[in-house]
């Protein structure tokens, strides 16, 4: 019997403090790295965003490596997430509530918030399979960058006034405030989001996901990804299961919408930002990472996203390397082919087919 | 009358829609796969179509050939290096990489003709036809769209009908194990599919710059998710249902930029894909797919 | 005391009558056997007992329950667990979480349980881990608990499908082909595992084979499917003396 196909609790606990401590110790280079002055302000620019996308990936990658299906509107859940955690800080801003009080209870309101969304989702997407479900995630991303466009929220003292059309249909009383102003979207959001606070969540997130995956809860939405028919047959509540992986997945994407909100004085909704393009993305994070793997994950976004910056000859050609590496990434390590070939020369290690261990 | 000029420009857009439809249907229905490439496939004919009569000044009709011929063999090329190693492998693998080909093709747009939105000049010199006093102005590109269209749609139907390599798509679509066995070349089927699909993807592109005169390396990818939602909609693998589907949904959406918002056009094109794939995945004229255990 | 009681069970797929006036009854702590040429429509009946397919007419009792339209999940739950005839067994993740898998429904906690470990966690899964362990000792696989379930041999591969459904503490436990891919020895050893599982657990058994060895030497009573329909049923030595089962076999 070959030896790697041995994969032990102990292995997998192991594997877990890895990256942990992978996170630790590149939080503390970063912070010495500050102290001494020599990263330039370019690069201290990126360190919210390296953690936003790395919290997103962690989110799409339990959907796609655990849950086995490909969400291609993980950028709506985000989008979700940023907008109503603004909201909320904006809502607050007058009432004198406590700045860490606030930004905390913010992201816990994105990320229940786009868990809500997931489930609402979720209740007619997941019984869609495959190829469907992937344009389907895809349109309500969509949908939901659409609709907030042409939202507008105001409050005054009489309450909170919506519409669709323009804020002047708001009606707001004089000393009254807009919040969300339709596409031009929501402006003055205090900037409360630090690489520290992107770390916090990430090892938050970290921590739920590896927690999830090695419980009864975990082991229910492998087995359906696995073999549907056979999860049905020992009893497992495919529906309950499936939507509980999509909402957590959701939310945890909803966090890192908040973290982007609380990075930016304004926040829009732009195909750029919350797209089909961002899903796909942060999509090429999770493959290249690995799926299954949430440690892979977190290094592909870091690397991809800082490499082109510090080659800056190559910050033209990035988006062009990433394609090229996904394709061949994919063929490399799906195409029976190559399997068979990787067989016969034994070629484990980082190659291997991440979906099989919990990293 | 202004409901009226709205229905033409929606079948209008609705027939370009049509032409995309069909290269997602037979690609769908013979390859099993969901080829998100398609719609950059139209972007790049419409970048060939330019370049040959802004760049090299040549005349319409040859520039249209010539971005044919390219996407054919781009969609033949992109299938045999991407596509066909991973035939046995999961749907997932495969989708995933579909992604990763439409991202490499918008990028590599992007590098060679920039972010820069380039403006299209029609390739259609017809004159807009006037009817009911001039209140009802029906533009060139609008007949010549739904013409090409029609003509397309019965080509393609006797094509499958009647030639043996029709007949072989028809084999390979029901059942690609047993075709093989009757002696079809599975994979020569499914090159000609991709061929078909890429090269009528390069017809539909011009169309689409000819009545929306602008072009970015991200023309395609909008056009081409809506166009499998027309798939989709018409029953995917069905010839006259992606026809029936495109022109539905090519309605749907000028209306409801026209009387619901124009914001919001793209959102109840998705909420149309939503709904007929939760209430009837088949689609109008789709057939149902069973699991075997 | 009869178990499983199915009357007049019947289903066609687009005109084709697949099965027809299907009719058993297993009596407790029986070893049934379902036999029949292949396409009779055997896995046929599995799939409705276990609600796979929804039967077109009949009614499934079990322990005076009716099973009919109820899901597979549900099927599961009021005591039917399977294996399959093309062994689905979760290929991914381990031999002892296979079987953690099918004890899902015998060891609750809640998600946020799971996800915060808090102590209930900790006291469940090392139940579940026992539990599990016990039942992979009885078919000689407590040492392989840690492969991957797709890196096990086919004979063990079929044996951990039967330790997974017994996970699920089922009242019926359907084999489809328990045997298929085995070799002399390996089917030997299989019907005494097969015995040993009905005694210890106090199980009824219901199996389709084509392996008349393992048939007549452990089924205490058959069915015989041809197109369809029952050809014959009743005691299994007198089944399979019985001419029209011969000239079913061997034909004409």
């Amino acid at each position: 019997m070959k030896k790697f196909g041995i994969k032990g609790t102990n292995k997998s606990i192991k594997s877990n403090m890895i990256t942990y401590l992978m996170v630790v110790a590149v939080y503390i280079i970063v912070q010495f790295i500050i102290a001494t002055g020599s990263m330039s302000s370019l690069m201290q620019g990126l360190l919210v965003p390296l953690c936003i996308y790395s919290i997103v990936a962690i989110g799409l990658n339990l959907c796609v490596g655990y849950l086995g299906e490909l969400s291609l509107g993980h950028a709506g859940f985000m989008c979700v997430g940023a907008f109503s955690s603004a909201f909320f800080t904006k809502y607050m801003l007058d009432s004198g509530m406590n700045e860490t009080v606030r930004f905390i209870l913010a992201i816990i309101i994105g990320t229940l918030v786009a868990a809500f969304f997931g489930f609402l989702i979720g209740i007619p997407v997941l019984r869609l399979r495959g190829d469907y479900l992937a344009i389907v995630t895809l349109a309500f991303g969509e949908i939901i960058k659409n609709v907030i466009n042409v939202l507008y929220i105001g409050k005054d003292s009489t309450g909170l006034h919506f519409s669709i059309k323009d804020s002047a249909s708001l009606n707001l009383e004089e000393e009254g405030t807009l919040i969300i102003n339709g596409a031009k979207g929501i402006i003055g959001t205090p900037r409360q989001s630090t690489f520290t606070v992107g770390v916090i969540l990430i090892l938050i997130s970290l921590v739920v996901v590896f927690h999830l995956v090695n419980s009864r809860t975990g082991r229910a939405i492998m087995a359906i990804r696995d073999n549907r028919i056979a999860a049905e047959s020992v009893g497992i509540n495919i529906t309950k299961y499936k939507l509980m992986a999509f909402s957590i997945s959701a939310a945890i994407a909803g966090a890192g919408g908040a973290l982007y909100a609380h990075n930016l004085s304004t926040l829009t909704a732009q195909p750029a930002n919350f797209g089909y393009n961002m899903s796909i993305m942060i999509l090429v994070f999770v493959v290249l990472g690995g799926m299954g793997s949430f440690r892979g994950s977190i290094i592909a976004a870091v690397i991809l996203t800082m490499l082109p910056e510090m080659l800056r000859g190559l910050a033209d050609y990035r988006m062009l390397i990433y394609a090229i590496v996904l394709i061949a990434m994919m063929l490399f390590n799906w195409a029976p082919k190559s399997i068979e070939w990787r067989q016969r020369h034994s070629i484990k290690g980082m190659f291997q087919k991440k979906t099989k261990e919990v990293q | 009358m202004s409901f009226i000029s709205y229905l033409v420009n929606g079948i209008s857009l609705g027939s370009i829609y049509a032409i995309i439809a069909l290269g997602y249907t037979m690609v769908y229905g013979i390859a099993k796969m969901l080829n998100f490439a398609h719609g950059d496939v139209i972007m790049i004919g419409c970048y060939i179509v330019f370049t040959m009569m802004s760049g090299l000044e040549m005349n319409s009709l040859t520039s249209i050939l010539l971005a044919i011929a390219g996407c054919t063999i781009l969609g033949v090329v992109i299938e045999k290096i991407a596509y066909k190693p991973l035939r046995k492998a999961s749907p997932l693998a495969v989708l995933i990489t579909a992604i990763g080909v439409s991202y490499l093709l918008q990028n590599l747009a992007l590098i060679i003709y920039g972010a820069d939105t380039k403006s299209f000049s029609s390739v259609v010199e017809m004159e807009p036809i006037k009817l009911a006093d001039g209140q009802l102005t029906i533009s060139g590109v609008t007949i010549v769209a739904v013409v090409i269209c029609i003509v397309i749609m019965i080509a393609l139907m006797t094509f499958i009908k009647k030639s043996k390599s029709g007949q072989a798509m028809l084999a390979v679509s029901e059942d690609k194990d047993a075709a093989q066995l009757m002696g079809v070349n599975v994979n020569k089927t499914i090159s000609m599919t991709f061929a078909i699909g890429s090269g009528l993807a390069a017809i539909a592109g011009v169309l689409l710059c000819s009545a929306y005169p602008t072009l970015t390396p991200y023309t395609g990818s909008m056009p081409g998710i809506k166009a499998f939602t027309a798939a989709v909609f018409g029953g995917i693998g069905s010839i006259p249902g992606a026809f029936i589907g495109g022109i539905l949904l090519g309605i749907i959406e000028i209306l409801g930029r026209a009387y619901i918002s124009s914001q919001l056009s793209d959102a109840i094109v998705f909420t149309v894909l939503i709904i007929v794939l939760l209430v009837k995945p088949t689609g109008i004229l789709g057939k149902p797919i069973h699991e075997k255990v | 005391m009869a178990i499983l009681e199915v009357k007049n069970l019947g289903i066609s797929f687009g005109g084709l009558r697949a099965v027809d006036s299907f009719e058993v009854t297993i009596k407790k702590g029986q070893l049934y056997g379902l036999i029949g040429p292949n396409g009779a429509g055997k896995t046929t009946v599995f799939n409705m007992l276990t609600g796979v397919y929804k039967p077109d007419d009949g009614t499934i009792k079990l322990d005076g329950v009716d099973l009919v339209g109820k899901s597979t999940m549900d099927i599961n739950k009021e005591g039917i667990a399977r294996t399959f005839q093309n062994i689905r067994l979760f290929k991914d993740q381990t031999v002892l979480d296979n079987v953690k898998i099918g004890l899902h429904n015998q060891y609750q906690y809640s998600t946020l349980t799971g996800i915060l470990r808090l102590p209930k966690y900790r006291k469940i899964e090392k139940e579940m881990n026992e539990k599990a362990e016990e039942l992979l000792k009885v078919f000689d696989l407590e040492d392989k608990k840690d492969y991957l379930a797709s890196n096990l041999p086919y004979g063990a591969q079929r044996k951990l499908e039967i330790a997974r459904a017994l996970a699920t503490n089922p009242k019926l436990l359907l084999l489809d082909e328990p045997a298929a891919g085995m070799n002399p020895n390996e089917t030997k050893e299989l019907m005494d595992t097969i015995r040993f599982v009905r005694d210890e657990f106090d199980m009824t058994i219901l199996l389709i084979e084509h392996d008349m060895k393992l048939v007549s030497g452990i089924c205490e009573e058959l069915t015989v499917l041809n197109f369809g329909q029952v050809l014959s049923q009743g005691k299994t030595s007198d089944v399979l003396n019985d001419p029209e089962v011969i000239k079913a076999y061997l034909g004409e």
